[in-house]
């Protein structure tokens, strides 16, 4: 046997650690469990009530009035008029749909769209998109704490814009963007004249953790999907104010009053419906808990861990988000040891997720790569518990002194003496 | 997207530390990823009888770092001069393309310690 035999005849050590005690899934920002009232509500749709609601007779007409009832629920939610509601696929397609169809049926008032550098990467795509089609694309930077400032916004109008995209709740950080002065800039650009100027919000990580009010926005289109508040995945919504022209981005049939063809996916409007009716009741509860579990979760890992920062404003921000930064080690590491042990979180560390760029959004509020490398985006439901946070907080201690332990660096204080 | 071996040597860090009065210190970073490895050994005539390792950044540079220590104690000089990035990822399964310049860290360690001894 030679040499290299024997590099390669190590077997792996099979793995020591107990069977996972507790799973703790605080990555609802990605995507949530359906309420067991959602699913219910759904189940008829795949069977019995299977209609295609373009279609005349009685189960096809059973199948319209349920897409009815949830669209009347969808709107309640966010103080729409039913008949302002498109049915996506979700929250990209609700994205693409906004900016694409206002670029695309406005283009000839202008050639100039506003965003930030913290929008989600449906928004960021579409418009670089729309930037290798002759539009030019303002992004609006954001200060440490994740906002961006309205008088940048109103020296960036000209009067070739024709949208402003600027998301409501970050989906890293929570933070929310200051709505009562950015539409105040919005409206005085309407008042000195510039009226095909079209306001859009993606909405995606707000609706059901704040309450949501188009009125009170000022917005033309905002964007919602139903499987972050416990809805399924695979349906959102497009809400589009009454005398807003849109183009669309699917051609066929006349579906959803003409602005997105393809037939309705009824089991998932159904349970989007339900989702919202729940969101709608519960709002208040749902955000006093989550607010208190994630206030309470960073109390105990700011006592507990040393050199530790919350990401974003924190006066500013949805109540079940918490980006945190630990010095001196990688986030996708703890992400991993903590997964061993049954907890879900995410990070914006540059190797998670098979990419190897690190977060925009940590990087565009000014945090060092160090800062960005460590951070960490845990993130709350309505139906998270305190044990869950306790365990959740107990591990990711243990966690943190063994990989600042592991690390050469040896003038990191590891926890903090009590 | 890592495999169970890499995982392990997250949650369990072989021969996690610093040797005192080592006969090589391979400590090596990687300045696009803030990744570091710092290996400590002893040598006895021609042999690498004790390694001990300290490592930070990303689960893969953790894990070549641990696994590292796995393939070399105990192995004469000749043989380690001959281990290469793929004995690394070979030992951990495997590592997505993207990330093979950890194992290479965990090389430049090893070579830098034993560098040191001659």
């Amino acid at each position: 046997m030679g040499v290299r035999a024997w590099f390669g005849a190590q077997p792996p050590t099979p793995n020591p650690q107990p069977p996972t005690p507790m799973k703790v899934y605080l990555d609802n920002s990605a995507t949530t469990a359906m309420a067991p009232e959602v699913t219910e509500a759904m189940l008829p749709y795949f069977s019995e009530e299977m209609g295609n609601a373009q279609s005349v007779h009685s189960f096809g007409q059973r199948a319209k009035s349920a897409i009815e009832k949830a669209r009347r629920r969808v709107a309640a939610l966010i103080s729409a008029s039913p008949t302002e509601i498109v049915f996506v696929s979700g929250g990209t397609e609700a994205d693409n749909l906004a900016i694409r169809g206002i670029a695309d049926a406005h283009r000839d008032r202008g050639h100039h769209i506003i965003t930030t550098r913290i929008e989600h990467p449906a928004v960021l795509r579409t418009c670089e998109a729309l930037e290798a089609n002759g539009f030019r694309v303002t992004y609006l930077p954001v200060s440490r704490g994740g906002l961006i400032d309205p008088e940048a916004l109103r020296r960036a109008i000209t009067g070739e814009t024709i949208l402003i995209s600027v998301m409501l709740a970050n989906n890293e950080t929570g933070t929310i963007q200051p709505f009562e002065e950015i539409v105040q800039v919005v409206s005085e650009a309407r008042e000195s004249g510039l009226a095909h100027l079209h306001f859009h919000t993606d909405a995606v990580q707000a609706v059901g953790k704040i309450p949501v009010d188009v009125k009170r926005l000022g917005v033309d289109l905002l964007s919602l999907s139903a499987h972050k508040f416990h809805g399924p995945k695979g349906i959102g919504a497009l809400y589009v104010r009454k005398g807003t022209r849109i183009a669309k981005l699917l051609h066929g049939g006349h579906h959803e009053r003409d602005r997105r063809a393809g037939t309705e996916n009824v089991p998932a409007i159904v349970g989007f419906g339900r989702a919202a009716e729940m969101a709608t009741a519960e709002l208040e509860t749902r955000i006093a808990r989550m607010r208190e579990l994630r206030d309470y979760l960073e109390r105990q890992v700011n006592s507990l861990v040393s050199n530790v920062a919350v990401n974003g404003d924190q006066d500013r921000r949805v109540p079940n988000i918490s980006n945190m930064s630990f010095g001196g080690v990688d986030g996708e590491s703890l992400l991993i040891a903590l997964d061993l042990k049954g907890i879900a979180v995410s990070t914006g560390s540059a190797c998670a997720s098979g990419s190897l760029d690190p977060s925009h959004v940590l990087q565009a509020m000014g945090l060092s790569r160090e800062e960005v490398r460590g951070s960490l985006r845990f993130s709350l439901s309505a139906y998270t518990t305190r044990e869950e946070i306790d365990y959740a907080v107990s591990i990711l201690v243990e966690t943190i002194t063994r990989l600042r332990a592991m690390s050469p660096a040896d003038e990191l204080e590891t926890v903090q003496s009590i | 997207m890592y495999s169970r071996q890499v995982a392990d040597h997250i949650a369990n860090p072989r021969n996690a530390g610093e040797l005192d009065q080592p006969s090589g210190i391979g400590d090596v970073s990687n300045e696009v990823c803030l990744d570091r490895i710092k290996l400590t050994v002893r040598i006895e005539g021609e042999t690498l009888v004790d390694a001990k390792v300290k490592a930070s950044g990303c689960p893969p540079t953790i894990a070549a770092a641990s696994v590292l220590t796995e393939l070399i104690i105990g192995r004469s000089i000749q043989e380690l001069s001959l281990l290469t990035r793929k004995d690394v990822i070979d030992a951990l399964g495997h590592l997505p393309p993207a990330k093979s310049h950890c194992a290479v860290l965990a090389i430049d360690a090893l070579r830098a310690a034993i560098g040191e001894c001659r």
